[in-house]
C-alpha cells in the first residue's frame, strides 16, 4: 500500500518560520503545504500589485523558501503553497531568481492563476450571501478585488506536469493537501468523492497546522500541553485505501491526540455533513477516530459528496475607516473610572457631531472579550484599559485626525488616572462573499523552469 | 443530590469564524459526560448565554461516537473579522465563555 506523508510548514501568514525548516530537514516528508493567505490578505495584496506589478505575493515569500529550497529539491520533497496572493507568477518567478542565486538546478515552479475574477463579478453583479444585495450597491469605486476559491484540479495539472513548486492565489485550504493526495492516488476529481472526501478531511485537519498537534490546545491543569516553544508540525500520513493517521515531527512539544483532532476537526465547521468545498462536499459527520500511538491518531469514516455547480468567491472592499485608542487604569475604582471615560467617549463624539457610523467601548480586563452580561465572577480588576472604536465613512483624513484626537485627548481631559494612551487608524477593507457557476472559472498554470 | 459544575468540567471547546458566523465545537471527556452535556446543552441554553453576543438563530449538530457538539451561532461576529470593531474579532474567546457555564446535572454519580 502506497503511503504519502504530507507536513504542514505554515497554517497561517505569521506562523513560525522554523515550521518549514524543521519539517524539510528532519520531517521525512514527501509534501510541505504553506497555507499563508487569510480573507483578506488577497485585497492588501492587489493593491501591492497596481502600485508595482512585480508585487502582489506573500512578503514573507523569500524569507519562508530561502532556507529550504535546495535541500526540498534534493530530497525530492514538494512544495505547494498560496502564497502566491494576487500575483502567483511574480511569485514563481521570485523563487526562480531565489533558485538561480542559491544554484539550484533543474527547478519547475507552477504558477496557478484564474482565481482573479473580478472583471467577471463586475459584469455578473451578483447577490452577495451576506445580505442579499448586489455587489453594485457596495460602490464600484469602493471595490478591490474578487477572487474565487479554486479546487485542487489546477495544483493537480502543475504535479502532473513534473512541477516541484506549486504557488497559487486563493485555493480553498484544504484543497492544497487534496491536491498531493489525488495526483499520487490518481484520484478522479470529477467522480471519487468518497475519496476526496477522505481527502478533505485530511487537508481540514492540516491546514492550520500546529492547530492539530497542541497549539491553540493547552489549558494548564485540564490540557496539560509541555513544549510550545518547539511545538511539532502537522504530518499526515495518507494512505492510498484512504485511511489516513495525523501526527508531528518527532522529539519535539505538543501532542496529537483525539482532543487536538476532535476540535480541529469541527473547527470552522457549520453542518459536519456538509462541508462544502470547490472539489467535494465533504462529509465528517461519522468520523472516528482512534490513537494508535503516542502522537498518532488514525482517521476514519470521512465521505463525500458531488461537488456543487458553483465556486464561492471573495470580494473585498473599501467599507469605511476604524480609529481605535486605549488607554489604562489602575489600583482600586479602575472599573468605575474606565465606565466613566467610556461614557465622556461617546457623549463627546456627540456632542462634536463627529461623522461615526458605529461607536463601540470596552473595558479589556473587564468586559472585552464577552460582555459582562455573559459571564463574569464578580471579583474586580486590579488594572483595566480603556478601548474606544470607532467607524468613520469620512473620507476627509483631517475629520479621522479629530476623531482619533478625541479619542486621544480624553485621557486628559478624562478621570483621574490614565496611563499609557495608543491610538491607531486604518482602512477597512471587508469582505463580501458571492458564487459564481464553476464554468466562469478558467485555470491556467504556467511552468517557470530553472 | 444535585452538583453544580461548570461545564470546563465535562468538555473542552473551540471556537472557529466564517463570516459573521461563529461555531463553537464541544467535545466532552468521556461517554458519561457526552450524555449530561447532549441533555444538557441546548441551541437555547446556548443562546441564553451568548445573549448580548449571538444576535441570530443557534443551531446543534451532534457527533456522538466523538462525543462532541457542535453550535452553530449565526449574527454573533459584529458583521466578521473583516469588519468587526471588536477586541477578538475572531470570537475565538467565546469557547471560554461557554466553558464557563454552570451545569447542573443530578445523574453524574460522583457527588458534589
Amino acid at each position: 500500500m502506497k503511503t504519502i506523508k504530507i507536513g504542514t510548514g505554515a497554517g497561517y501568514a505569521d506562523d513560525r518560520i522554523q515550521h518549514g525548516v524543521d519539517l524539510v530537514n528532519y520531517g521525512q516528508i514527501n509534501y510541505i503545504i504553506f497555507e499563508c493567505l487569510a480573507e483578506r490578505t488577497i485585497a492588501i495584496a492587489q493593491q501591492a500589485k497596481l502600485k508595482d506589478p512585480k508585487l502582489g505575493y506573500n512578503n514573507w515569500l523569500d524569507i519562508r523558501l530561502e532556507p529550504i529550497l535546495k535541500k526540498a529539491k534534493a530530497k525530492g520533497i514538494k512544495i505547494i503553497s498560496n502564497m502566491g496572493a494576487a500575483n502567483p507568477q511574480a511569485a514563481a518567478e521570485k523563487i526562480a531568481s531565489i533558485a538561480r542565486e542559491q544554484r539550484v538546478e533543474g527547478l519547475k515552479i507552477a504558477a496557478v492563476t484564474g482565481d482573479d475574477v473580478f472583471e467577471q463579478i463586475k459584469q455578473l453583479d451578483s447577490v452577495m450571501i451576506e445580505d442579499g444585495k448586489k455587489v453594485s450597491e457596495l460602490g464600484i469605486d469602493n471595490l478591490i478585488a474578487a477572487n474565487a476559491y479554486l479546487g485542487a484540479e489546477p495544483i493537480v495539472e502543475a504535479l502532473s506536469a513534473g512541477a516541484d513548486i506549486v504557488i497559487t492565489g486563493r485555493v480553498a485550504d484544504p484543497s492544497l493537501f487534496v491536491a498531493p493526495i489525488a495526483f499520487e492516488n490518481n484520484l478522479r476529481l470529477d467522480g471519487d468523492w468518497t475519496m476526496l472526501g477522505k481527502a478533505t478531511c485530511a487537508g481540514h485537519l492540516m491546514e492550520c497546522g500546529t492547530y492539530v498537534s497542541g497549539g491553540f490546545y493547552g489549558d494548564p491543569g485540564i490540557k496539560d500541553i509541555q513544549g510550545f516553544d518547539d511545538l511539532g508540525q502537522p504530518i499526515c500520513e495518507f494512505q492510498s485505501d484512504g485511511c489516513f493517521v495525523i501526527t508531528k515531527r518527532p522529539q519535539t512539544g505538543g501532542e496529537v491526540s483525539i482532543g487536538t483532532c476532535s476540535e480541529q476537526l469541527l473547527y470552522e465547521i457549520h453542518d459536519p455533513a456538509r462541508y462544502i468545498t470547490p472539489d467535494v462536499v465533504a462529509d465528517f459527520s461519522a468520523v472516528t477516530m482512534e490513537q494508535v500511538g503516542p502522537d498518532r491518531v488514525s482517521i476514519s469514516n470521512a465521505t463525500g459528496h458531488p461537488r456543487t455547480s458553483t465556486l464561492k468567491v471573495n470580494v473585498a472592499y473599501h467599507d469605511s475607516y476604524a480609529v481605535i485608542g486605549e488607554f489604562s487604569y489602575g489600583g482600586v475604582g479602575c472599573v468605575d473610572r474606565a465606565k466613566l471615560a467610556c461614557d465622556a467617549a461617546i457623549k463627546r463624539f456627540k456632542r462634536l457631531n463627529l461623522p461615526i457610523t458605529e461607536c463601540r467601548t470596552d473595558i479589556i480586563g473587564y468586559n472585552s472579550l464577552f460582555s459582562e452580561n455573559t459571564y463574569g465572577n464578580g471579583a474586580l480588576p486590579n488594572e483595566v484599559r480603556v478601548r474606544v472604536a470607532v467607524r468613520t465613512s469620512s473620507k476627509d483624513y483631517r475629520q479621522r485626525g479629530i476623531i482619533a484626537n478625541e479619542i486621544r485627548s480624553l485621557s486628559f481631559n478624562g478621570p483621574y488616572g490614565y496611563g499609557g494612551p495608543s491610538v491607531v487608524a486604518k482602512d477597512v477593507i471587508a469582505i463580501n462573499s458571492v458564487l459564481i457557476p464553476r464554468e466562469l472559472v478558467h485555470t491556467t498554470v504556467t511552468m517557470t523552469e530553472v | 443530590m444535585a452538583t453544580v459544575k461548570m461545564l470546563r468540567d465535562y468538555a473542552h471547546c473551540r471556537a472557529g469564524d466564517k463570516g459573521d458566523i461563529s461555531n463553537i465545537c464541544v467535545i466532552a471527556y468521556t461517554k458519561e459526560d457526552f450524555e449530561v452535556i447532549r441533555m444538557f446543552l441546548t441551541p437555547e441554553i446556548i443562546k441564553r448565554q451568548f445573549m448580548v453576543i449571538a444576535k441570530g438563530p443557534v443551531e446543534r449538530y451532534e457527533l456522538p461516537q466523538l462525543n462532541a457538539l457542535n453550535f452553530v451561532l449565526h449574527d454573533s461576529l459584529n458583521g466578521g473579522v473583516t469588519k468587526s470593531l471588536a477586541l477578538d474579532i475572531h470570537g475565538k474567546t467565546y469557547s471560554s465563555a461557554l466553558l464557563m457555564l454552570p451545569v447542573t446535572a443530578k445523574d453524574r454519580g460522583q457527588g458534589a
